[in-house]
């Protein structure tokens, strides 16, 4: 933010060999951006960061001051008890605890799943890989949401309402996983690396162990966040066979706090920033690989 | 498929001791000891990667493929919330029910405009801002990661603090138009403001994500082909038409079609934007879409036999659009 007080005035680099080009040749990449850039980016990142912004700020009032022309731009002094409050109301600490179990499972066997399937369709030849891949590459485009009623029968039949499995199970399948460490293996994994295991004697259980692990844990990483993410904030399945009595996730809890019959507006936002915080950290910390990860799956190759 | 052979051709090029035949009829202990080796290994290296992708496909065939198909035989079926394993036939009944159903057609019509109002301005932006930080900056990651933020947040959480902005009497927008002297809009009451509202949640939450797909793709351009426009004298913004957009064609049908499944799935926001807590999206339907229907129908009605045939016709719907995809992407490809 700091970067607008002072917008660099930017002296294009004489570049010698470039020099007889019109200056607007250097565009991709190349030419720096003038100080409108950075204007409309502080303005989108602004408008970005806003809302979150003012979670907090309503979070740190009452309710009374919400119901008030105009409305605050500045913090209050009842953050901490609100958060208090919302903790214990929405059952907070339990949603937090259920949906880092959630979260994390589905996280780490989209991973180890994902990998090994990514392997087999960038690297390993078999009769039917074409087809398969197109199978996986269709079901990116379907829905979940089209599969969920049948799904809620299971869920009816096996007595699983109220119960995390009946979250887990459903979300531990990522065509989109598939699809990503495929990319990232057809490119990070040599194939003679591969070759020279197999010469070594090493079985293709051995080699994905050996081989193929240790050269796809940039992606798995990546793809671990961004799948954690995802299961942090599912809502319609989780709300459909969760309730806030019963085993909730985070956001069955905060959805719960909203629609329930608590008229008070600075816990619900309370409520939402505390299910918000954890996520936001984690972008905070691991920003720079996430967004390199997402960047390198929207690359088709 | 056990009489292809190609699979000898995969990992090992190289022909060490396990790709020799393995009926080779030598009498050596030796040999024959690594014949087995390599019959051993052959299978290994034919069916590994089954077992590879194998996880994958049960697990989807578990709770992907099965449950699709079977909500089309759900919905040709009277099935009841309260005891969802009892199913009577009624043929095609729940289906006509919908399609005489003035809210199913609201609906439909609801998730189209909400699709527009959300997608067309998100991807404008998003490219736009792709634009801008495809330049050399100062503190780019910083730029990128701040406009994922919304991305980190839920639809939950998002959804409430939009009730608030959004409110009527107290809310920061009306506030804000107050100021330049437009009257308070019923962004909750109103059909237009309220799915102006709902469209703007999703354009907030997914536009920075966008706009970093585009970046990826517009980073993919060589830089050769801005030099020739350039040389040929095109200015910058004809190069962005001439250039940039062309390049980036494959990367915009692939964001439109995503942003079109998700259109058609809109839940969440609608659900939690409703004033009154029901799932009729507002107290005239005004924003309520297909997803939010196939919720009231299934889990508020209780008719899940309905719901289902809701989501088939969703599912027919994708169909199509996934049809005119392949059209578009095919005549792409064979003009450029």
């Amino acid at each position: 933010m700091t970067t607008t007080a002072t917008p660099p005035e930017t002296p294009i680099v004489k570049d010698q060999k470039r020099s007889r080009l019109p200056k607007s040749a250097r565009a991709g990449g190349t030419l720096h951006g003038g100080p409108l850039a950075y204007v409309i980016l502080t303005v989108f990142t602004l408008v970005s960061l806003f809302p979150l912004v003012w979670t907090a700020i309503a979070a740190s009032r009452d309710n009374q001051r919400l119901a008030e022309n105009p409305p605050p731009l500045w913090f209050g002094s009842n953050l901490f008890k609100n958060l208090e409050i919302a903790w214990k109301d929405a059952n907070l600490g339990e949603a937090f605890l259920n949906t880092t179990i959630v979260a994390g499972i589905s996280a780490v066997t989209i991973v180890v799943l994902s990998t090994i399937a990514g392997f087999a369709f960038a690297k390993l030849r078999f009769k039917g890989r074409n087809a398969l891949m197109l199978l996986v590459i269709g079901t990116m485009m379907v829905p979940p949401q089209l599969s969920i009623i049948p799904l809620y029968m299971m869920v009816a039949k096996l007595d699983w309402t109220d119960q995390l499995q009946a979250v887990i199970f459903p979300s531990l399948v990522s065509a989109f996983g598939v699809f990503f460490m495929r990319q990232y293996l057809l490119q990070a994994l040599p194939d003679e690396v591969i070759e020279a295991a197999r010469v070594d004697g090493a079985s293709s259980w051995r080699v994905v162990w050996h081989v193929v692990f240790p050269a796809a844990r940039p992606a798995m990483a990546v793809l671990g966040m961004l799948m954690f993410v995802q299961a942090w904030n599912d809502f319609l399945w989780p709300f459909l066979v969760l309730t806030q009595t019963g085993n909730p996730t985070v956001q069955v809890a905060v959805a719960g706090l909203g629609r329930g019959y608590t008229p008070d507006q600075s816990l619900i936002m309370a409520g939402a920033l505390l299910g918000t915080l954890p996520l936001l950290l984690v972008f905070a910390i691991f920003g720079k690989q996430i967004v390199g990860g997402i960047m390198q799956g929207a690359v088709k190759g | 498929m056990a009489t292809r052979s190609d699979i000898a051709a995969s990992p090992v090029k190289g022909g060490a001791a396990p790709g020799r035949t393995p009926g080779s009829r030598s009498a050596d202990k030796d040999d024959r000891r690594r014949s087995k080796l390599s019959r051993r290994w052959q299978r290994d290296a034919r069916w590994s990667p089954y077992a590879f992708v194998s996880p994958f496909f049960l697990l989807f065939a578990a709770f992907g493929l099965f449950p699709l198909i079977y909500t089309g035989w759900a919905s040709l079926h009277q099935v009841e919330l309260t005891a969802p394993t009892d199913m009577n036939w009624v043929g095609l009944k729940n289906y006509t029910r919908i399609f005489d159903d003035d809210f199913f057609w609201n609906a439909a019509q609801n998730t189209l405009t909400i699709g527009i109002i959300s997608t067309v301005p998100q991807l404008m932006i998003a490219m736009g801002i792709a634009h801008i930080l495809n330049y050399k900056l100062r503190a780019s990651t910083f730029w990128r990661v701040a406009m994922l933020a919304p991305y980190a947040t839920s639809i939950a959480a998002a959804t409430l603090v939009f009730v608030l902005l959004f409110g009527r009497d107290y809310g920061m927008i009306n506030w804000a138009l107050g100021a330049v002297g437009i009257d308070p809009v019923g962004w909750q009451d109103d059909k237009w403001p309220g799915q102006i509202a709902v469209s703007t949640i999703i354009i907030w939450r997914w536009t920075g994500y966008n706009a970093l797909i585009y970046l990826a793709a517009m980073q993919a351009i060589p830089q050769d082909l801005y030099e020739s426009a350039a040389l040929d004298g095109a200015s910058r913004w004809r190069q962005f038409l001439h250039v940039t957009l062309p390049s980036l064609r494959p990367t915009i049908l692939f964001t439109v079609v995503v942003s079109t499944i998700g259109a058609s799935q809109v839940f969440g926001e609608p659900l939690l934007f409703d004033p009154n807590k029901g799932a009729s999206g507002g107290a005239e339907h005004q924003f309520q879409t297909l997803g939010l229907y196939l919720y009231e129908q299934g889990w508020v009605n209780q008719h899940l036999g309905r719901a289902s045939a809701i989501a088939w016709t969703m599912f027919a719907i994708l169909i199509v659009i996934g049809l005119i995809n392949q059209l578009i992407s095919r005549r792409l490809r064979a003009s450029s």
